[in-house]
């Protein structure tokens, strides 16, 4: 046990190597159109640190849903190889899965049933829920400022905060040593996107957990990422620790800001690049 | 290891049946109304039986009464093995509308045991339904069942359990095949099994090709079985060559489902099908 650990901290959390992912999307219609190929993800590589909160930014289609999903196991790449703790995330699907945990940007909830009931399930199916669940479950929400009246209500009575909330106990209880959070903090309003951060913050220090975040808010990464790897239509553009990235292309002697090395190597805005999109969508 | 693997197989089926359990607590009124649903569909059936005297239409060298216990048993165990074949059938689909197939697939538990899950509860389910039904019809058309030999229908009803179980997860196939179309031709296999299986007819009635697939359906030795053992008192003995078919029909279908559905997840990661919603 102890050597699986030792092992454990030893490997790499993530480790990406040449990861292609293409989908064919097909028009809809009467009149249907023949399929379009659109390459989600070209030849990624990349390596996460064990115990890093690492950030993958990017704007909407930039391929950073599709990364995390690749890892989640909830899709094959075409091409190259990943793994987690040194398990392959296609061979190995089943190992993999017993290290992950991921919470998505929308809540994946049964929405008519209570954060104890979808709680319940998620600890079934990873391991346990016997008894003393319900005082764990009491005691995480606790640390979480959700009200203990809510841990019975329907989920679909709860806001998107309290939901979100209710997703990051869940993945608490699991003691997942990767944690997959796919913009967590969409949606939010600024406090409960504050608070969803501290709680970040928490999974590190008090789970020894590493996190693999995908946000397209740049203060967010820069308050919580040890590094970041920015994303633009499935390639990575750059990679490194904010202070590194900021430091590297920093212009007359002026350290740049995220956005600035957003903005340098993608040649996009990105908060412009979401709220298009948001607004086309 | 394998004691460990087993436990906690054994935690997550736990959970898959609590689950189910929990939603349907949840969505009472809409098991109230598919429970009344289909209590109005059986009772119509048992009407329509009376009402053939008044028709003129006394079936020739078979009674009124036994009429209508063969159309009422087709009825009643139809409400048993379609209730629990949808929900089979449904599994995919119904994660699909609430959102939770990424959550489900990518919990580190085996396939068999999510879908055996779900299985158990649905038959669970599906007895109890049936058992309320008929406390209702047999007193109100007072049916005679005194005949009836019940071992050998629950003979029967324990052997059609895996071919059922088999040709459920098969049909769960559709909606990792076809996001936009799946749900759809789960509906198109659940009512062709009607046609096929003869419920309200014996299926030599049905044009030569139908009749040649009826007799591929497990739920045609089912009806056809129970009827024999509920209506003219078949014995264990007699009733054990259709408990053999659907016996080997189930340890054909089960692991062939359990295969295919395997094999249709793995495609749906590969064309990122699991997400969509249509």
């Amino acid at each position: 046990m102890l050597v699986r650990a030792v092992d454990q901290v030893n490997k790499a959390a993530v480790e990406m190597c040449g990861i292609t992912k293409r989908f064919q999307v097909s028009g809809r219609g009467l009149r249907r159109r023949p399929p379009v190929e659109k390459l989600a993800l070209d030849h990624v590589s990349l390596e996460v640190a064990t115990g890093e909160i690492t950030g993958v930014l990017g704007a909407n289609g930039s391929g950073k849903s599709t990364l995390i999903r690749v890892l989640a196991t909830l899709l094959t790449p075409d091409e190259g190889k990943a793994s987690v703790f040194g398990y392959d995330v296609v061979r190995q699907a089943a190992a993999v899965r017993r290290h992950i945990n991921r919470v998505s940007v929308e809540a994946a909830f049964f929405k008519e049933m209570s954060p104890w009931e979808n709680i319940l399930y998620a600890a079934r199916l990873y391991g346990s829920g016997g008894a003393g669940t319900r005082t764990r479950v009491e005691a995480v929400l606790d640390r979480l400022e959700l009200p203990r009246e809510t841990l019975d209500r329907p989920m679909k009575q709860l806001s998107r905060g309290q939901q979100q909330k209710v997703a990051i106990a869940r993945s608490f209880l699991t003691s997942p040593s990767l944690l997959l959070m796919d913009e967590p903090t969409t949606g939010l309003d600024p406090r409960s996107r504050r608070e969803v951060q501290d709680l970040v913050n928490v999974v590190r220090a008090e789970r020894a957990a590493t996190v693999l975040l995908s946000t397209h808010d740049l203060a967010e990464a820069e308050a919580l990422c040890d590094r970041v790897v920015i994303l633009d239509e499935g390639r990575v553009l750059a990679e490194g620790t904010p202070q590194d990235l900021c430091r590297e292309y920093a212009t007359d002697g002026q350290p740049a800001t995220l956005e600035d090395v957003f903005l340098r190597v993608s040649g996009k805005r990105l908060e412009e690049d979401v709220e298009e999109e948001e607004a086309g969508s | 290891m394998i004691a460990n693997s087993f436990r906690w197989e054994a935690n997550a089926f736990i959970g898959f049946v609590e689950r189910q359990r929990n939603l349907y607590r949840r969505y009472w009124a809409w098991e109230a109304v598919w429970l009344l649903y289909s209590l109005v569909t059986v009772l119509s059936i048992g009407y329509l039986a009376s009402g053939l005297s008044t028709l003129g239409l006394e079936p020739s060298g078979v009674s009124l009464r036994d009429a209508q216990l063969f159309l009422l048993i087709g009825a009643l165990l139809w409400t048993y093995l379609s209730m629990v074949f949808f929900e089979i059938a449904f599994a995919v689909t119904w994660e699909r509308w609430e959102g939770t197939i990424e959550y489900t697939f990518m919990a580190p538990v085996r396939r068999i045991t999510h879908l055996l899950g779900i299985c158990a509860f649905s038959l669970a389910y599906g007895i109890a339904r049936a058992a309320m039904i008929g406390l209702v019809v047999v007193p109100l058309f007072k049916l005679d069942l005194s005949h009836a030999n019940w071992l050998s229908a629950l003979l029967i009803f324990a052997a059609a359990t895996l071919p059922l179980l088999g040709l459920g997860i098969f049909t769960a196939i559709l909606p990792l095949l076809s996001p936009e179309k799946g749900e759809q031709m789960a509906f198109a296999v659940q009512g062709i099994l009607l046609l096929l299986s003869g419920v309200y007819y014996p299926i030599t009635v049905l044009p030569l090709p139908l009749h040649l697939a009826g007799l591929l359906s497990p739920l045609t030795y089912t009806l056809s079985a129970v009827r024999d053992a509920l209506l003219h008192g078949a014995s264990p003995s007699n009733v054990l060559p259709s408990a053999a078919i659907l016996l080997a029909m189930g340890l054909v279908l089960v692991p062939a489902s359990v295969w295919c559905f395997n094999r249709a997840e793995a495609r749906a990661k590969r064309l990122g099908l699991l997400k969509r919603s249509g």
